[in-house]
């Protein structure tokens, strides 16, 4: 297929993985930071093809994973309301909350949607003008664009049946926080190809100065990912660190200026709570004040209650790349994808779920 | 993330038991596995059913029946390639035939909703009738009910089937053993992906049809080529991934897919990519999977390549005594990894 083979080239991939193999002296840390590169690194076994010197751990960029139990809870809370359908991408459907997920609350009579595209929903609105549309909002400035062009064309369209729950996050700060523990042990980052795209990757200058530490950015395909890897061993290895783009065909320095300049007309930036990661400063957005007629929190006048988490699974150190999904030993046993202990094990971008569907048999 | 916080931070409790069923239970893959283990196993628990197969065989008087039935709620009505009634004439006599069995007799049983348009029906009903000539399979019996306006989504079928088989015919999917071949009849995926172009709300468009069609011949064609063949599948709701590993399971052998020989149309590959969706998990309703003895693989590949239906026929893997009742797959590039069976449901109402 055109524009996918390309980048899947056997024989290419394996002309990378001779020139990683040379170009590497000495053990190496590298984090990718997207779960969508988690997932082409895991289904395509590029971790098999490296050599063992270089150690892959798995960022947090998996929004599913991270987006905190409140705000579930407040989406199912909606859902349960007559007058709401509320639309959502379809991984964030059997994500639980702190007590039930999406999917429950749908067979109980909620009327939920899933959707490709948050266009669909702002469809939905103008089909059923008698009830409420509440998109949930998830993920970080990859999405943040077009949910934001809801909102816009809500409000020019004098859309009142439509909001938005908003749980967005940003990559850049959650990177700072990580660089900052005590506990880090990443060398080197792939940054997330398809965020960069939107916001430029101008933003991460500022963490590989303060920090000394590369960064590359890095498409999603198995020869982007293994690209990336050797332009990072290679600034490793000759003691740079800077910020390299690897994903030229997307991803440039500026980023998109319209996507950005639609989010910030539209979104404020805010303190996140970042589920298994704790409260980050300033790594959310929030719809800006004078939006709050397409605010679900708002017109539903949402409380903030505090969700309780029962202990059980290692997601947190696994969304900060200290342990691997099969060094827990519920992985796999009394933590499946039908029955998660842990936000990782469901998305399809979670660290767990990918070496759950794809690396069991390889397990001791 | 403070490092306070990573003391105390921890994940939800399971949700494992569900006290209400959700549509995934209905998906063919793991959900579904598990309300046939918790709720209908153990309260119909009988010799034939235990077999899992497709269909049940029993012996009547020295004959041996194969049985089957299946509902159909597929959404909507009408697609590319077939309708409701087609669908469920083809799948009952796909239940039969990857049983070993020619199939003999259908039921067909029409749960339908008030205020569906008698043209409809009638469509539908003549699109029945012309798959039951094609197949040769004629509708013996059948049942009517109309359930009130809002309590049905148009139309549901039910049909059965009723077969003979050979007495020297044994097939089942606990008899895969290391070392047989994998044989698929042809292109995967297509029946999903043309049902899924034309839910609402997707906005794309394709000239895919669905491959729904009676697979008896086929799998008639292989058994007569061979004695080597372990058993059949025709891998539906759940697609490939799941068919393979339930074999996989109920044998206790794993398996070894190649990557590269298992065949897939650009148009489905295309709509998989945009849609995130994998192949090997996509519905087909006109593709047998045969698990083949070494001797008779080339053999049966022979077989199912002279037929119209399987002219795309490849061998796509090998039983192996490794990681049983898990699957694997080589990658392009030389490496491995699981196709698991389906969790959840990546695609509601396709059958």
């Amino acid at each position: 297929m055109k524009y996918v083979d390309e980048y899947r080239d056997p024989q290419l991939a394996h002309r990378l993985r001779d020139a990683i193999a040379a170009r590497v002296t000495r053990p190496w840390v590298l984090m990718e930071i997207c779960g969508g590169q988690t997932h082409t690194l895991v289904r395509y076994g590029i971790d098999q093809l490296i050599p063992p010197s270089l150690e892959l751990v798995h960022g947090p960029g998996c929004p599913v994973c991270v987006t905190p139990v409140e705000l579930i809870d407040k989406a199912i809370a909606l859902a349960a309301r007559p007058e709401v359908i509320l639309c959502s991408y379809g991984d964030m459907l059997r994500v639980p909350g702190s007590g039930s997920d999406l999917l429950r609350a749908k067979a109980l009579g909620g009327d939920v949607r899933a959707v490709y595209s948050p266009l669909e929903a702002l469809q939905q609105a103008r089909a059923h003008p008698e009830r409420h549309v509440v998109f949930f909002a998830v993920g970080f400035e990859t999405t943040a664009p077009a949910n934001a062009a809801t909102v816009w064309q809500a409000r020019r369209e004098g859309l009142v049946n439509f909001s938005l729950l908003v749980a967005h996050l940003l990559v850049p700060p959650a990177i700072r926080a990580l660089l900052a523990s005590p506990r880090n042990s990443v060398q080197g980052f792939i940054a997330p190809g398809h965020v960069c795209t939107v916001t430029g990757y101008h933003q991460y200058e500022a963490l590989s100065r303060e920090f000394r530490v590369p960064f590359v950015v890095g498409g999603f395909e198995p020869l982007d990912l293994l690209e990336a890897i050797l332009m990072l061993i290679s600034q490793l290895e000759e003691g740079r660190a800077e910020v390299e783009n690897q994903y030229v065909r997307s991803a440039t320095r500026d980023g998109n200026r319209e996507a950005q300049r639609r989010m910030s007309e539209i979104f404020e930036v805010c303190d996140r709570e970042w589920r298994g990661l704790g409260a980050i400063p300033h790594s959310g957005l929030r719809l800006r004040d004078g939006l709050a007629p397409w605010d679900a929190e708002k017109i539903f006048a949402l409380e903030g209650r505090s969700s309780k988490e029962p202990a059980g699974c290692i997601s947190a150190e696994v969304l900060r790349g200290i342990r691997k999904p099969m060094d827990c030993p519920e992985f796999g046993r009394r933590c499946t994808p039908e029955a998660p202990l842990g936000a990782p094990m469901v998305s399809s971008e979670g660290a767990c779920s990918a070496y759950y569907h794809y690396r069991r048999h390889l397990a001791g | 993330m403070a490092e306070n916080a990573s003391v105390t931070l921890t994940c939800p409790a399971p949700l494992t038991a569900s006290d209400t069923v959700l549509l995934g239970h209905g998906s063919g893959g793991t959900l579904s596995a598990s309300l046939l283990r918790e709720i209908f196993l153990p309260a119909f628990d009988n010799p034939a059913l235990a077999r899992l197969d497709d269909q049940a065989i029993v012996g009547v008087n020295g004959v041996r029946l194969a049985f089957t039935t299946d509902s159909f709620v597929v959404k909507p009505l009408f697609f590319p390639g077939g309708n409701i009634g087609s669908l469920a004439v083809n799948g009952t006599i796909n239940d039969l035939a990857v049983g070993g069995a020619t199939p003999l007799f259908l039921s067909a049983a029409f749960i339908v909703e008030e205020g569906l348009s008698m043209d409809v029906l009638r469509r539908v009903v003549r699109s029945m009738r012309s798959a039951a000539a094609t197949a040769g399979v004629p509708i013996v019996t059948g049942d009517t009910k109309v359930v009130e306006k809002g309590k049905g989504d148009g139309l549901f079928i039910n049909t059965s089937g009723l077969g003979i088989v050979g007495r020297e015919t044994d097939l089942s999917a606990n008899q895969a053993r290391p070392g047989d071949k994998v044989l698929l009849s042809g292109t995967i995926g297509q029946h999903g992906i043309a049902i899924l172009a034309q839910r609402e709300g997707l906005g794309f468009a394709t000239t895919l049809e669905s491959d729904s069609a009676p697979l008896h011949t086929l799998a008639a064609a292989i058994l007569e080529r061979t004695s080597e063949v372990r058993c059949m599948r025709d891998p539906t709701r759940g697609g490939l991934s799941s068919a393979l590993n339930e074999i996989a399971a109920q044998s206790h052998v794993g398996m070894e897919l190649v990557e590269q020989a298992i065949p897939v149309q650009q148009e489905v590959r295309g709509a998989c990519e945009l849609l995130g969706l994998d192949p090997l998990y996509v519905a087909n309703e006109g593709k047998l999977v045969a698990i083949v003895g070494p001797s008779g693989a080339e053999q049966a590949l022979a077989a199912l390549r002279a037929h119209p239906l399987g002219r795309e026929a490849q061998i796509i893997g090998t039983v192996t005594e490794a990681h049983p009742g898990l699957v694997a797959l080589r990658t392009a590039l030389g490496t491995s990894r699981i196709v698991d069976m389906l969790t959840g449901d990546q695609l509601p109402r396709i059958c």
